[in-house]
């Protein structure tokens, strides 16, 4: 018989931790759908759909189990955040490339599971807004209510695509309106405007994004992530965003509008602290999450692009393994010799 | 006592599963029909045996004499008749053979007589081998001698001795049961102890989950007046491994990689050693018993005071397994194995045997790939990265283990436990470190054989030389003789001549001639002598034992020969002479 020590073993699993990741992202998924539009869920259906065939293809065509992998629940976190991430009303097709992509291309063809150096959602993001900027940069405008089968019918494609029906999420807005001001409106002035802005972060999304904290706590509290990635992405969004702000509110909003913002929330507990992209060690997480953080802000504020975590992400993603080397930590009994 | 306890970190909590077996107090385990004593008990030489079949022993009888310094003798748990010395599976995972003596018990259990040592009257080396005759090793796992720690490291104060009776393994309570019943034995122990290494304090920590032994042992140290602190320590697996104890109590990491804690100036012992060495230093006893759990899947958990040698089968049918009961785990779930079989026999550091079963120890689920959740790098005791170590070793790319430390890993096994993917991690750890030591054998082999074939080579090229040397010598001597006989044969001949000149001439010439001959002559002879004793050798080589066997052997022989051949497992035989003429003298 064989069987090594230990004998006795955790009540754990990869598809359990997959599904208690799922379980996280409820609370911003329920005050997405109930604020911004109930198509999200329809959304995440197509994502989940294709992101499980595009698995299972894959699955079969390198021989390995189905049972044990298409049923450990990572194809489905990587399809929740890329519905997440893309916007509400884009056509399905897009969301289905971008799941397929992700599947296949950063998971599949790097080794599977655990073996890719990116993280796939982030990849299905940036592989579309750079193949399709003008889709990707259309979300439904602000007071635009429209019901679940409206929605769907824009999402299939059965219904036209009406310009109107798209504008901006808060962040683009504003910085598109800072720029065309040209220093003639200023930030408060444009905060003013709740119809856009909301309470302090964007009317809707600030509690998408409040959603994506608790969340993220949870996550936290059931020791599924450590405080490193988040309390370090925070903070470095928070000291640069908060150091302009200071310098010159009037150009720059401030840190809570920026954390509450696009990607912020989810970017800090549920993108960077993927393990398998992310950074392991304690000093890692903590220099990986600040560089996530401050990249973020950065492209965001004065790139060219909506959001900047997926950028962010993928850049620090790629300093990942160097970050590691250089941060171990010294082992027991050799501290002072460290 | 109130005191400043320090934290490891990582770190598991699986159920204890203890309250099983502690609730009833230790029983004696019947004799047993046979008792199979394996000679290797300990870390160290193998004791040697001193006995042979047919003898007729009694209990604590040494049977088997200490090899060396760390080593320890091996004493007869009963009195009866030795049966065989010979080769039985030893419980050890790898289920390999090892030279055992079996006793066939005669039911008198007569003891030999016993001659205790006055510790405090005694040298130091006097009691160290005291302690090593009676056989006293570590029971809390390893099996060190005990005299072997007992000595103080050179220039390195012994600040604390420290007790152990954390017993942090899941099921296990043997130590629970000794510190609750026998604490007044295992304090008198800890004092012999502490008079040998003169610490400066005695530290005893035991997991705060065995409320009974701490007050049992507290009651013990207040009665003897003791200065010892017994320190509850917080139930954390593996609070238990001697280093994760070091630091709790004093705040003091040992590396794993450092063999000997007393360079950090300071030692643990178990409780059970403690009082082992109190049977043998105040009674005279050899370690010749032991307390041990039984427990798992049966009716009737309890620990048993067993003697060394029970066969592990005959014990687990006290505590009366489930019958679907289908291995025997010697030692805990985490660091425990499965014995090969039940006939295997309990040694010294045998503290548990758990009844296997599915229900208790459900099969392990498929591995997945690591997804580097990290978990297993926050659970490790010494502050490993063990996800790391895995995909270093999975790809034996065992010069990056040693990097990540592999050597520091104390297979604790609790990145196993925690592990989603469920990768058995520290199987892979055992396997880079066996594999690791295996390249070192070789290398150490290989470069012993190339220093022996260049020492060969110099010594070959020097008595060549010497040879020619020798040689040169030998004929110019002769030329010498030679010319000289013929120069007075001439001198003699032509004693007439006009002048030495015209005469010595040919003379010289001549005998120049003639020695070109006996020089052939010289060399020819030493070919032929050398050619003799290369033959010779030859013979000498033959394998010995081809000789004077009888005619079935032979046939025997001859078969095996043929299927070997047949198998294409040697070649036919002009390859055998081939390498005997290579054989260096």
């Amino acid at each position: 018989m064989f069987a090594p020590a230990p004998f006795l073993l955790k009540d754990v699993s990869v598809s359990q931790v997959m599904i208690q990741v799922c379980v996280a992202l409820i609370p911003g998924i329920a005050a997405y759908a109930s604020l911004v539009g109930p198509a999200i869920l329809v959304q995440i259906v197509v994502a989940t759909l294709s992101a499980l065939l595009a698995e299972a293809a894959m699955l079969k065509l390198r021989g390995k189990s189905m049972a044990m992998f298409l049923t450990d629940g990572s194809a489905i976190v990587t399809a929740w955040l890329i519905a997440l991430t893309f916007p509400p009303l884009a056509p399905w097709w897009l969301v289905a490339t971008g799941t397929v992509f992700a599947i296949i291309v950063a998971k599949h063809l790097y080794g599977g599971l655990g073996q890719n150096p990116f993280n796939p959602a982030m990849v299905a993001f940036a592989v579309c807004i750079v193949a399709f900027p003008a889709l990707m940069s259309q979300w439904p405008s602000v007071g635009l209510q429209l019901g679940l089968i409206e929605q769907m019918n824009i999402i299939l494609g059965w219904a036209p695509r009406v310009d109107a029906l798209s504008g901006a999420t808060p962040l683009d807005a504003m910085k598109t309106a800072l720029k065309l001001g040209e220093g003639g409106f200023d930030v408060t002035a444009l905060l003013a405007n709740q119809d856009i802005y909301g309470n302090f972060a964007g009317r809707g999304w600030e509690w998408v994004a409040s959603g994506y904290l608790l969340g993220g706590l949870w996550l936290w509290q059931r020791k599924l992530i450590t405080w490193h990635v988040p309390v370090s992405f925070i903070a470095s969004m928070s000291v640069l965003s908060g150091a302009l702000w200071l310098y010159s509110p009037s150009q720059f909003a401030s840190p809570l509008f920026h954390l509450l913002s696009g990607g912020a929330m989810l970017g800090a507990f549920f993108i960077a602290t993927d393990p398998v992209s992310g950074c392991t060690t304690p000093r890692g997480k903590l220099i990986f999450g600040a560089g996530a953080g401050l990249l973020a802000y950065i492209i965001r504020v004065f790139g060219g692009y909506p959001d900047g975590v997926a950028f962010a992400v993928l850049l620090m993603n790629l300093s990942a393994p160097l970050i590691d080397l250089l941060t171990q930590p010294p082992v027991f009994g050799m501290k002072d010799k460290a | 006592m109130l005191m400043n306890l320090f934290k490891f970190k990582g770190g598991v909590k699986p159920p204890s599963n203890k309250l099983q077996s502690n609730h009833l107090p230790i029983a004696q385990a019947p004799m047993p029909s046979r008792l199979v004593v394996p000679l290797h008990q300990s870390i160290g030489g193998t004791p040697q045996p001193i006995v042979a079949a047919g003898d007729h022993v009694l209990k604590g009888q040494k049977i088997g004499e200490a090899d060396g310094w760390i080593s320890a003798a091996v004493h007869a748990p009963t009195s009866g008749t030795v049966l065989e010395v010979a080769m039985h599976v030893r419980p050890h995972p790898s289920g390999l053979d090892s030279l055992c003596v079996v006793i066939e018990p005669d039911g008198k259990d007569e003891w030999i007589t016993r001659t205790p040592i006055d510790h405090k009257a005694a040298a130091p080396a006097d009691v160290f081998h005291h302690l090593q005759q009676c056989g006293i090793v570590g029971l809390g796992g390893a099996g060190f001698p005990a005299h072997g720690k007992l000595t103080p490291s050179k220039g390195v104060a012994m600040d604390e001795l420290i007790i152990n009776g954390a017993e942090c393994e899941p099921f296990i309570t043997c130590d629970d049961l000794l510190m609750r019943e026998r604490a007044d034995e295992v304090v008198r122990g800890i004092a012999v102890f502490r008079d040998l290494l003169q610490p400066k304090r005695v530290l005893i920590g035991i997991e705060d989950n065995k409320p009974e032994a701490i007050a049992a042992m507290q009651a013990a140290v207040d009665a003897q007046n003791e200065p010892f602190s017994v320190v509850a320590v917080p139930t954390l697996y593996p609070a238990g491994g001697a280093k994760q104890l070091i630091r709790v109590l004093t705040g003091k990491e040992v590396p794993g990689s450092m063999r000997s804690t007393a360079d950090m100036g300071v030692q643990v012992f178990n409780v059970g050693t403690a009082y082992s060495a109190w049977r043998a230093v105040a009674h005279g006893e050899p370690l010749i018993s032991r307390i041990l759990t039984i427990t798992g899947n049966v009716h009737a958990p309890r620990n048993y005071e067993v003697l060394i040698g029970t066969p592990m089968g005959e014990l687990l049918a006290l505590a009366q397994p489930h019958p679907d009961t289908d291995g025997i785990l010697m030692g805990g779930p985490m660091m425990g194995f499965l014995v090969p079989n039940p006939q295997v026999p309990v040694v010294k550091t045998t503290n548990c045997l758990i009844a296997h079963d599915d229900r208790l120890f459900p099969p392990k689920a498929p591995e997945m790939p690591c997804i580097r959740c990290g978990s297993c790098a926050q659970v490790c005791p010494h502050e490993l990265q063990p996800f790391e170590m895995y995909w270093f070793s999975r790809a034996k790319n065992f010069g990056k283990t040693q990097e990540y430390n592999i050597f520091d890993c104390i297979e604790c096994g609790c990145c196993s436990y925690v592990c989603p993917s469920r990768i058995p991690l520290v199987q892979y750890f055992r396997f880079a470190k066996s594999e690791i030591w295996a390249r070192e054998r070789e290398k150490n082999a290989a470069d012993a054989a190339k220093s022996r074939f260049e020492f060969k080579q110099v010594r070959e090229e020097r008595e060549k030389a010497e040879k020619a040397e020798k040689l040169a010598k030998a004929a110019a001597a002769q030329a010498a003789k030679k010319a000289a006989e013929a120069a007075a044969a001439a001198n003699t001949e032509n004693a007439t001549a006009p002048t030495a000149e015209t005469v010595t001439t040919p003379a010289v010439a001549d005998p120049a001639a003639a020695a070109v001959n006996p020089e052939k002559e010289a060399k020819r002879a030493t070919i032929e002598a050398a050619m003799a004793r290369a033959k010779a050798q030859r013979e000498a080589v033959q394998p010995k034992n081809t000789e004077s066997l009888t005619p079935e052997q032979q046939k025997a022989a001859a078969e095996i020969e043929a299927r070997r051949v047949a198998a294409h497992l040697i070649e036919p035989e002009p390859v055998a002479s081939a390498p005997a003429s290579e054989k260096p003298e």
